[in-house]
This record gives C-alpha cells, structure tokens and sequence, in this order.
C-alpha cells in the first residue's frame, strides 16, 4: 500500500487509476439510482406537481380585475384613496366606457363575485348596474357621475372605489391575508372583524387533532403489530384478516357505522342504559364533536399504522432480543434498548401516513365532527365548490401544505427518513 | 414448545376466578340495580364454583357443563331471551376458565422458565390486543344485520332486536343486484382500482429502490414531491388534475383517435394510479430500511445479473412491505370519491361515488349490503390465499413456521 | 398486462357501437329525484327523439365541476340540474347560457306565454325552473310531551321548555338566520333589512344560541330523516320530498309543519360553450322537458310541486301509492299559509359574509 502510494496513484485491477474508477463506479451508481427514480418522478412531476402548481397559484393571481377594468384602473392611479372623497368624471366615464365591453362580453358579473368576497354587496350591485349601464352611450350620455350614482348608490360611496382600487393588482396577496384571518384594504394589511376569525382556529384545530389521533394510532397499533409479527404465521395470518377487513370497508360505510354506534340513541349508549351503567336520561355524548372525530377517525386509519410497523417488524430478527436477555437484560431493557429502536422505522412511517392523511380528511369529520370536530379541508371544500372562491381554497391548500412539508423536514432532521438513529 | 404442566392451588385459582366473576357481575347488578350487590354476589358465586367443582367434583366436563346450565338458567331469570344467550356463553367461559386455571394449562405453550409476572403479562398483553381487535371489528359487525334492515333507515328497529323475522329482508340485496347503477359501478371499480395499483406499485417499487440507494442527488426533494400526492388536500388535488386530465383527454380523443369511453378509463386510471404512489414509496421505503444491502453484493459476486438478483434475492425480502403498499394503493383508489367525481365522468362511476350519491340523496341500506357483501368476498379471498399457503407449505415438507 | 388490454379492447368495442346513436348527458342528484325525472322526462324523451341519455349524479358538484369544465374548454354535459342559488352564480360566473322564456321554452297549453305561466320564479336569466321544493320541519309524533299540541308553529323550534328534544338544523346559515330573527320578534317583511346590518346578524346568533346546545347540524339531505327515524331529535329541517318518503313510504311516527316553510327553486341550466348542435339538442331537451304536462307528471313520482302555474291542476295520484299528491305539494293553500321565498339576491350578496359569522360561530 505505502509502496504504490510513494510511485504514483492507486491502480485499479484494470490499470485506470483507482481514484477515477471509484468516481466512475459512484457516477454509475447515481445515474442507476436516478434511472430507477426517473420514470415516477416525471410521472407524478407531469400529472400532478404541475397541475396543482398552477392550481396553488391561483392564491396569488388576480389579473380579472385590471383585465375587466383597464381604463378604469388606469384613471383610478390620479386618485387619492385616503383623501375621503369620491373620484371625479374621469374614473366614472372610464368605468362606463370598461362596463359597456365588459357587459357586452358578460363579464361584469364575474368581477362583482370576485369582489364581493372583499365587500359584500358588490355582486349585486355589477349585476343590477350591467344592465342600465348596457343601455347607456359612452360618448353621447356624459357626464355619468351622477347617471351612474342614480342607478346605484353603491357607486356614490369612497369604499367602492377603494375597494376595486385595493384588488386592482395583478398579483395579490389578499387571499393569503384572508386564509391567516386578515384581509387587504386601503390602509394595508388588516385583521378581520373578530366575529369573523375562524380559519386560524381551524388551523390550530386541524393539527392538534391531527397529532391526537396519530398518538391515538400509535398506542392502539404497536401492540397489534407487535403480536401479529411475533405469533405463529398461521395465527398471524387469521388475526391479520380482523386488520383488513376494516380496511375493505368503504370509508363511507365506516363512517356511517360510528353515526350508528356512536349516537345518543345508538349501539354503545343503548347497550350501557340496558346494562344500567348509563342512565336513560343521561346517555353519553360521544358523537358531534371532537371525541367522536378522534373515536372514528383513529378507527379509519388504525390499519395505516398497523400495517407499516408489521412490515417493518417482520425484518427484526427475534435472536435479537433474546441476545439481550441471555446477555442479563430484562423484559423491559431488552424491548426498549434493542426491539423498540429497531421498530421506530414503523412507527415513523405509519406515523407519517396517519398524520398526513388526518390534516387532509374532510368526509369523516363533516359527518361525525359536529360544530367543533370540523377540519381545515372542510373549509377548502366549501371553497372550491360551493363559494367558488378558489383563490382563498388555494391559499389554505398551499399553507397546508407548506406546514406538512415544514413537519416532514423537521421529522427528517429529528429521526430520520430512513436512517434511524434513536437509543443507539 | 411444550412445558409439563401442573394442578394450581386453590389460593390461586379461587381468587382468580372470583375477580372475573365480579367483574361479570358488577354488569349483571347494574342492570338490575345495585353494582355493589352484583360485585359481592358474582365474587362469592363464582369463588364458590370453582371451589367446589375443582376440589368436590373432578368430572371436569359434567361440570363445565354444569355451569353453562346454572348461568344460562340465571340469565334467562333476569334477562329472558337475550339474558339466557350472555348466561350461556359466560357459563361457557368461566367452565374453562375454572379448569385452564386449575389444570395450569396456561403454562403449556409457555417457556418453562417465565416468572408468574411474566406469564400474567403475557395474558393481559393478549387482554388488551383483544380489546383492540374488538375496537376494529365491532363497526363492521354492526353493518352486517343493519343490511338485513327491512326499513330503508341505519337504525335497529325494535322487531330487529326481538329476533321478529318481519324485521329482516334481503330487499336491499336484490337492489344491489338488479339495480344496473350498482352493478356497473362496481365493475368500474374492479376494473379501475387493480390497474391503478398495478402501475403504482411496479413504478413505486422501482422508485423505493432507487431511492435507497446511497447517493441519490436531491433525494430529499424527490421524496418530498413523490409523498405530496398525499399531502395536498384531496379537493385541490381532484381539481388541479381536472385540468391537466381533460386536455390528455381532448389529445387522446383528437389526436390519437380512443374513444370517449376507454380515455375516461385511462383518466380515472392514472389519476388513481399518482394518489397511490406515496403509499407505496412510504412502506416499501420503510422495509428498505432494514435491508442487508451485502446481500445483493453477494448476489452479484455469485453472478447474479441486477434482474435476477432483484427478483430472486431482495424482492422476496421486501415483499411484505410491497404487499402493504400495495394493498393502500388498492384501497385508495378503490374507496377514492373526490378525485373520479372531478375527474371521471357518469360511464366512470365508481362503487364510493354511487355510495356517495346514496348516502347523500336517499339513505339507503343498499350500501350496507354492498359493504357486507366485499366483506364476505375478502374473508373468502384471505382465507383461500392462507389454505392455500399452508398447502403449499406442507407439499414442501416444511413444518408450518 | 394482458387482462388490461383485453378489458381495454372490450370497453372500446362496447362504446364504438354505441357511439352513432346520439348521446347527451345530463347531470342531476341522484337517488329518488334522478329517477322521477327518468320516468317523467328521459324516457318519454328518448323515445321521441331516438336520443339516448346518460345521467351523472354530480349536481353536487356541478357549480365548481362546470367552472373547472369551461376553463379547460371541454364541457362534457349537455344539461344540469341546480338549485336556483347556484344557477344564479353561473350565470354570474357566464357559465350558463341566457335563456329566453317566451321564444325556448313552450308555451301553456291555453296559449300563456312561459314567462307568464313560470312567473316570477325565473330568478335569473340562465335558470328554467323545473320544481318547487320547500325546506321544512318535521317531528316525532311519539316525542311530543304528554298534554302538549303537537308544534305548529315555526318558534316552537327555539322552545325548549314547551318542546324538549334536539333538533336537527343545516349547517350554513341560509333559512336559520331567517327562522332565528322571526321568533325573535322582527316582523316577516323587515327579516332581510335586519338581517344586512351587523346587529341584525348578531341578533339572529344571539337567538340561535339559545339552542345551540340541542343542534344537531346536517349537512347531507338525507341526515335528518335518518335522525327522525333513529328518534335522535325531535324536530328537524329537511326538504319536504323527505319528510314525504319517511311518512308516507316508510310509516315512520312522523308529521310536517310547514309554518314559515322556505320556498326554493330547482331546475335546468345549459353550460356555456357547447358546440351548436349539442347545444340546439340541449335547447330541444328543454323545451320538451318543461312543459306543463312533464312538470305535472314528474309530481306522480316525487313531492314537489311543479313550478308552472298550468301544471298544478294536471297533479295526479303517486305512481305506487296511489295517493293523491296535491294535499302533500308545499304550494298546496292549506301548507301555505305562511311561506317564505329564498331571497337569492341577498343570499348571493351576503352568503360569503354570513357564512365566514356562521361558521365561526359554530365554532365558538
């Protein structure tokens, strides 16, 4: 070894230099790592990373109300919004002149939604205005500051103004604003009324749930996991059927079950009255708020635990612990120190999974959340397909989003993705 | 293993069995009053019992059979119909309990060397597991007579729970199976739900691998955007994926020339397919993790080419974790609602979105049949797959591990 | 892989043949509603014309489905079925077409013009109503106490002393805010100018606090009639076409009341952007569907009354009851005699407000 170093570089079998074969075989490695990789990745890139990007963007873009109002913005800039009084002939010919096309187009309509969720009012006053502004002539019916305060009184007010004003950016942040309980407006950037504040709330709820039912899991999942890996297969096999056959069971129907078990008049309350332990008149409250969201939901995603920490246990070798114990540990030393760290893959991964999948579940808690077992994505749902306000929907999605992935770093960088290091 | 076993003394097996008894008997006293009365009753009860069958009597079956008799009568006195099945059964169960106590037969799979503390625990492990079980299966046993429901309501009717059979009919599996929307949904959903998975886990697996894989450049980052499938809340997702799915669809049916039918399949399909992705990289992944990577390079010094060795070498050692993912995977797309209502289309009707409608228009039992009925499929299916392993087994002389 | 194909190929042959007939798909709820208008307007239909009709459970989703459809320029559905709130935002949205009344749709059989015959109930230009359904309340017959009326009036909803039980309401604030602040005094016609100012919404919380406690909140239309069956509250609101199917179809111990019932509307649109021959179909489509006879027919299958005026004398018996349907039309005068109509232009104003109050409420 010390010779070849002292006459030159390291030789591999084949004469090239061992330095650069190394390189090279490591260079092989990746490229066969990135192959293996590459066909999913350009798959989920394709299908879903872009599609959903372009999705999330529509928490920033706002172009609808310059593209809908170009004049009118244009001449809206002489105005000074903070002086308190309304703007002059100019902006109102402008808006006239923007309404006829817009109108023509049936367009304003749109704009009066969008705005409307900024100002409430504002829809009704496009649609009831698009139609005497129609019948007006931009040249030949000047002035219109006051033809178009006659057909609405809403145009006569500063807070119009000053609202088409706020949103006339192209790249807003207002539904950020709106998704954190504030809101854009002339003097910047504003809490909401409290008796509107609720989305923070949501959030704070969401996770916190989250993380109960995850424990929840846990709890309720290592010892099965523990006992289907260490049973005889035969045995394991017929118990693993009671984790699956839940799990066949449609979401849907799972659901409905706990309504069914749940309820005042249901299974569990009827069994404890007839057992007396319950009295008639004080059945248990278990349904409608958070208690039965944590019961049903902990039941719906139990076997998501279950399953990663048996697949993960099946590779530990039982000699293991039972090194340990003829090595003088006891029951507990020997679980703890050495089968539990070698487990934690598992529960990480089951962890991961439950926890991911409850912050994004909207079904199971509209049906047994009641008032306060309500999640985030409830509020997204409603958003995409009731309110059609998209733009807030996104801004919730990304901010979700973005705190999943912030958890997932975190949990990288405290246990490990794959790399377990806990306890030794 | 098989550990000689031995009688148990008294002072251990009456005890034992007077504090189930009042266990029972704290249920049986406040149903009918007093739980204290109960306690005290079923203590002395069942401590009595086992002392005079154990020691006065040795004919072990003539006396569990005894007992089933005696608590089976005593329920029937408190609780007529439904009181005489709990008796029958608790009879049952203290009869064996009484002698697996006393003839020290909970010992007999046990190694010889536990400590009674150890043996204990050992129960109330199994104790508890059960319970857990319970906790699972309880939701699912409560759909199978609600199915049989003659009502169109979730609810136990009263002429259900006295065993009337006017309370019982299988009307809403005749509207499962002459109904054309169920049946054509459930066919969507065989059809839609194994190619997804297929695709998932073949380009998942492959994905996990090279993943775990020592220097991946920017494996963080790939991970993370492999995962966000499941991340990002399913109605977003669903609504992004109609925009990039209807204009494949527009080329499909344009350009290529499929037909409107078999794109909507290929839409639901791959759609389904990236939402089971995460599942399967996650599991399989995690088995990774503990892969004894010296393996393969001994595969490979054997001459082993990769295939061969993927296939005959690391495949079987990762299989379960493939298995699970797969098994998500599968799951997913076979419960999926959001997504096939934004991307499918009314031919691609899945059996969750015609539950879905069901349960939000009319509610109707039909889904409970449906439930029921994949419930009994499964069993069918697991319970074949575990024969036929266990077959397979003894063709190979091996002994059942 | 060879299944795959093999079941690929088979899907392909199967839509090949079928692809000549024409097709249009129309989009509706699902359930009992989906098949009263199959019985009433597709089959008679299809027969006429030869067109073979695909129905899609997705109005649910039919408001953000469409809009996601437009954008992408392909809109897969011929005919939607919405209430008249959504109708009303589509067309805002320029996602339906605008309908003229008197030239598309037919005439009353003595000649009345549709714009006359449907009166007012044409909220919006894009929206052909088709039904009027009502929401209501419903009670257990068997719960109300002993030496107590039966409820029959809407404020018995807020007493508790009179009417113990919980009671079932639907979570958003629509129809609730307008029962809260008619049982807290205002008057009927001053309900919609308390309810735009912020202590006329208060007000209205304030009231429904006083039961919050007792509130079931439903969410799915089926909810409520599966809680009366469960005998899990007393009272509960749901459409009538519910209440309807629980009484008269299931036998279930349960009874209307219809004071301060909400009149709503539901009916057809046609998305924006279909090509012109599937557009002229989907204006033949309606043009059939709704007129007078269709309306009074679909009434033989389900309890909501038709929405013009010359279908309500052509209301015959239900299908396989046999019994007389009118008596059980929330438009029918004894049910009527004290009715609200859904106000949709304060509801698209004020919806998103209202809303973001209610749900925080609700979280309070």
């Amino acid at each position: 070894m010390a010779d070849t170093t002292a006459n030159g570089p390291v030789l591999a079998a084949d004469g090239t230099p061992l330095k650069q074969s190394l390189a090279r075989s490591l260079r092989r490695q990746k490229m066969r790592a990135l192959m293996l990789i590459a066909p999913l990745l350009v798959f989920v890139l394709l299908s879903f990373i872009f599609p959903i990007a372009s999705m999330l963007f529509r928490s920033v873009e706002n172009g609808i109300v310059q593209d809908t109002l170009p004049e009118t913005v244009a001449a809206l800039q002489q105005w000074d919004e903070q002086s308190g009084e309304l703007p002059d002939e100019e902006v109102y010919a402008a808006f006239i002149r923007d309404m006829i096309i817009a109108v023509d187009n049936k367009e304003h309509t749109r704009l009066g939604s969008r705005l409307n969720y900024e100002e409430t009012g504002m829809s009704s006053m496009f649609r009831r205005s698009g139609r005497a502004i129609g019948r007006l002539d931009p040249v030949e019916d000047a002035p219109f500051k006051e033809a178009l305060i006659d057909i609405h009184d809403g145009w006569g007010e500063v807070g119009t103004w000053q609202t088409i004003k706020t949103h006339a950016v192209p790249l807003t942040n207002g539904y950020f604003l709106n998704a954190v309980d504030m809101q854009r407006t002339v003097d910047g950037a504003q809490a909401q009324p409290e008796s509107k504040q609720i989305l923070i709330t949501l959030f704070g709820r969401t996770l916190q749930m989250s993380l109960i039912i995850t424990g929840a899991c846990i709890l309720l999942g290592y010892p099965i996991a523990w006992l289907l890996a260490n049973l005889r297969m035969r045995t394991a096999n017929l118990l693993m059927i009671l984790v699956l056959l839940p799990f066949w069971t449609s979401l849907l129907v799972r659901t409905s079950a706990w309504k069914v078990m749940l309820q005042q008049q249901g299974v569990i309350n009827d069994t404890l009255v007839w057992l007396g332990l319950v009295d008639d008149a004080a059945r248990l409250v278990i349904i409608n708020n958070q208690i039965g969201t944590i019961i049903a939901m902990t039941h719906i995603l139990l076997p998501f635990m279950i399953l990663p920490m048996y697949s993960v246990m099946q590779t530990i070798p039982p000699s293991y612990t039972r090194a340990a114990k003829s090595l003088g540990a006891t029951n507990w030393t020997a679980f703890w120190r050495v089968y539990f760290p070698q487990s934690v893959p598992g529960i990480g991964a089951g962890s991961i999974l439950v926890f991911i999948l409850a912050i994004g579940y909207y079904i199971t808690p509209e049906i047994v959340g009641g008032t306060k077992g309500v999640f985030i994505s409830n509020r997204i749902a409603y958003h995409i397909s009731s309110s059609l306000n998209w733009g807030l929907a996104a801004a919730l999605g990304t901010i979700l989003l973005a705190a999943v992935l912030i958890l997932y770093w975190a949990y990288d960088r405290i246990v490990g993705i794959d790399n377990v290091k806990l306890g030794g | 293993m098989t550990t000689p076993i031995s009688r148990k003394p008294l002072s251990m097996v009456v005890p034992t069995v007077a504090v189930a008894g009042a266990f029972l008997g704290l249920f049986v006293g406040t149903a009918n009053g007093s739980g204290l009365m109960g306690v005290v009753i079923g203590a002395a009860l069942m401590g009595a019992l086992a002392f005079a069958l154990t020691t006065l009597w040795g004919n072990e079956s003539a006396s569990r059979w005894s007992v089933v008799a005696l608590l089976g009568a005593l329920g029937f006195l408190l609780g007529s119909i439904p009181g005489l099945i709990l008796g029958l059964l608790a009879g049952w169960f203290f009869g064996w309990f009484i002698f697996w106590l006393f003839e020290g037969r909970y010992r007999g799979h046990l190694q010889p060397y536990l400590t009674s503390g150890q043996v204990f625990w050992h129960y109330a492990f199994r104790v508890i597991c059960g319970a857990i079980f319970v906790f699972l299966i309880t939701p699912i046993l409560v759909v199978i007579p609600l199915s049989f429901n003659a009502q169109d309501f979730f609810t136990f009717t009263p002429e259900m729970l006295r065993f009337d059979p006017a309370g019982y009919s299988l009307k809403h599996y005749e509207d499962f199976f002459t109904n054309n929307e169920w049946q054509r949904s459930f066919q969507n959903s065989l059809i839609i739900a194994p190619i997804a998975t297929l695709i998932s886990v073949s380009l998942g697996t492959l994905a996990a691998i090279g993943l775990s894989q020592s220097h991946v450049p920017g494996k963080r980052a790939i991970m993370a955007m492999l995962i966000s499938p499941m991340i990002v809340p399913l109605i977003i997702s669903a609504t992004g994926m109609f925009f990039f799915y209807s204009q494949i669809g527009n080329f499909l049916e344009g350009t290529v020339g499929m037909s409107k039918n078999l794109v909507g399949y290929i839409k639901v399909i791959l759609a389904h397919a990236v939402l089971g992705v995460p599942f399967v990289i996650i599991t399989v992944t995690a088995t990774l993790v503990g892969f004894d990577r010296s393996l393969t390079r001994a595969a490979a010094n054997m001459g082993a080419d990769p295939v061969t060795t993927f296939f005959k070498v690391q495949m079987p050692l990762i299989l379960p974790g493939v298995i699970s993912g797969g098994l998500f995977a599968f799951i997913t797309s076979f419960d999926e609602v959001v997504v096939v209502l934004f991307v499918g289309s009314a031919s691609q009707k899945t059996l969750p979105w015609q539950m879905f409608t069901g349960l939000r228009e009319q509610i109707s039992p039909t889904i409970l049949a449906v439930a029921t009925i994949l419930v009994v499929i499964s069993i069918a299916l697991l319970t074949t797959i575990e024969l036929l392993r266990r077959r397979s087994e003894r063709l190979r002389g091996m002994s059942p591990a | 892989m060879k299944l795959t194909t093999l079941l690929m190929s088979a899907t392909a042959m199967t839509v090949a043949g079928s692809a000549i007939a024409e097709e249009m798909t129309i989009v509706s709820w699902g359930g009992a509603y989906s098949n009263s208008q199959l019985k009433a307007y597709h089959e008679p239909y299809s027969e006429k014309t030869g067109v073979t009709i695909i129905n899609d459970d997705s109005s649910a989703e039919a408001v953000a489905k469409l809009r996601a459809m437009n954008e992408a320029g392909n809109v897969t559905w011929d005919v939607v079925d919405v209430v008249a709130a959504d109708a009303i935002r589509l067309c805002d949205e320029g996602l339906a077409l605008e309908i003229d009344a008197d030239t598309q749709l037919a005439a009353a059989p003595d000649g009345t013009p549709a714009s006359e015959d449907f009166g007012d109930l044409i909220v919006s230009d894009c929206f052909i109503p088709q039904i009027v359904y009502s929401t209501t309340f419903g009670y257990r017959t068997d719960m109300v106490p002993d030496g107590v009326e039966p409820p029959s009036e809407i404020c018995s909803v807020f007493d508790l002393e009179t009417y113990p039980g919980k009671r079932a309401l639907e979570k958003r604030p629509i129809n609730n805010m307008e029962w809260a602040l008619l049982c807290d005094g205002v008057a009927k016609e001053d309900v919609y100018d308390v309810l735009e100012t912020e202590e006329g919404q208060d007000q209205a919380l304030a009231k429904l606090d006083t039961i919050k406690g007792d509130v079931i909140w439903w969410s799915a239309g089926a909810d409520t009639p599966q809680l009366l069956a469960d005998g899990e509250i007393f009272m509960g609101s749901t459409y009538n076409g519910r209440l309807f199917s629980v009484i008269e179809e299931q036998n279930q111990p349960v009874a209307i009341m219809w004071d301060a019932q909400v009149f709503d509307l539901d009916g057809w649109i046609i998305p924006t952007g279909l090509s012109p021959e599937r557009e002229a179909r989907a204006l033949d489509y309606i043009m059939f569907a709704t007129d007078t006879q269709r309306l009074a027919d679909q009434a033989k299958y389900i309890s909501y009354g038709p929405a013009r005026l010359s279908s309500a004398p052509l209301v015959g018996t239900h299908a396989e009851l046999g019994i007389e349907m009118a008596p059980h039309m929330p438009t029918d005068p004894a049910n009527a005699a004290n009715t609200f109509l859904y106000n949709y232009e304060f509801w698209a104003d004020y919806r998103d407000d209202i809303d973001a109050k209610f749900q925080a409420w609700l979280a309070q």
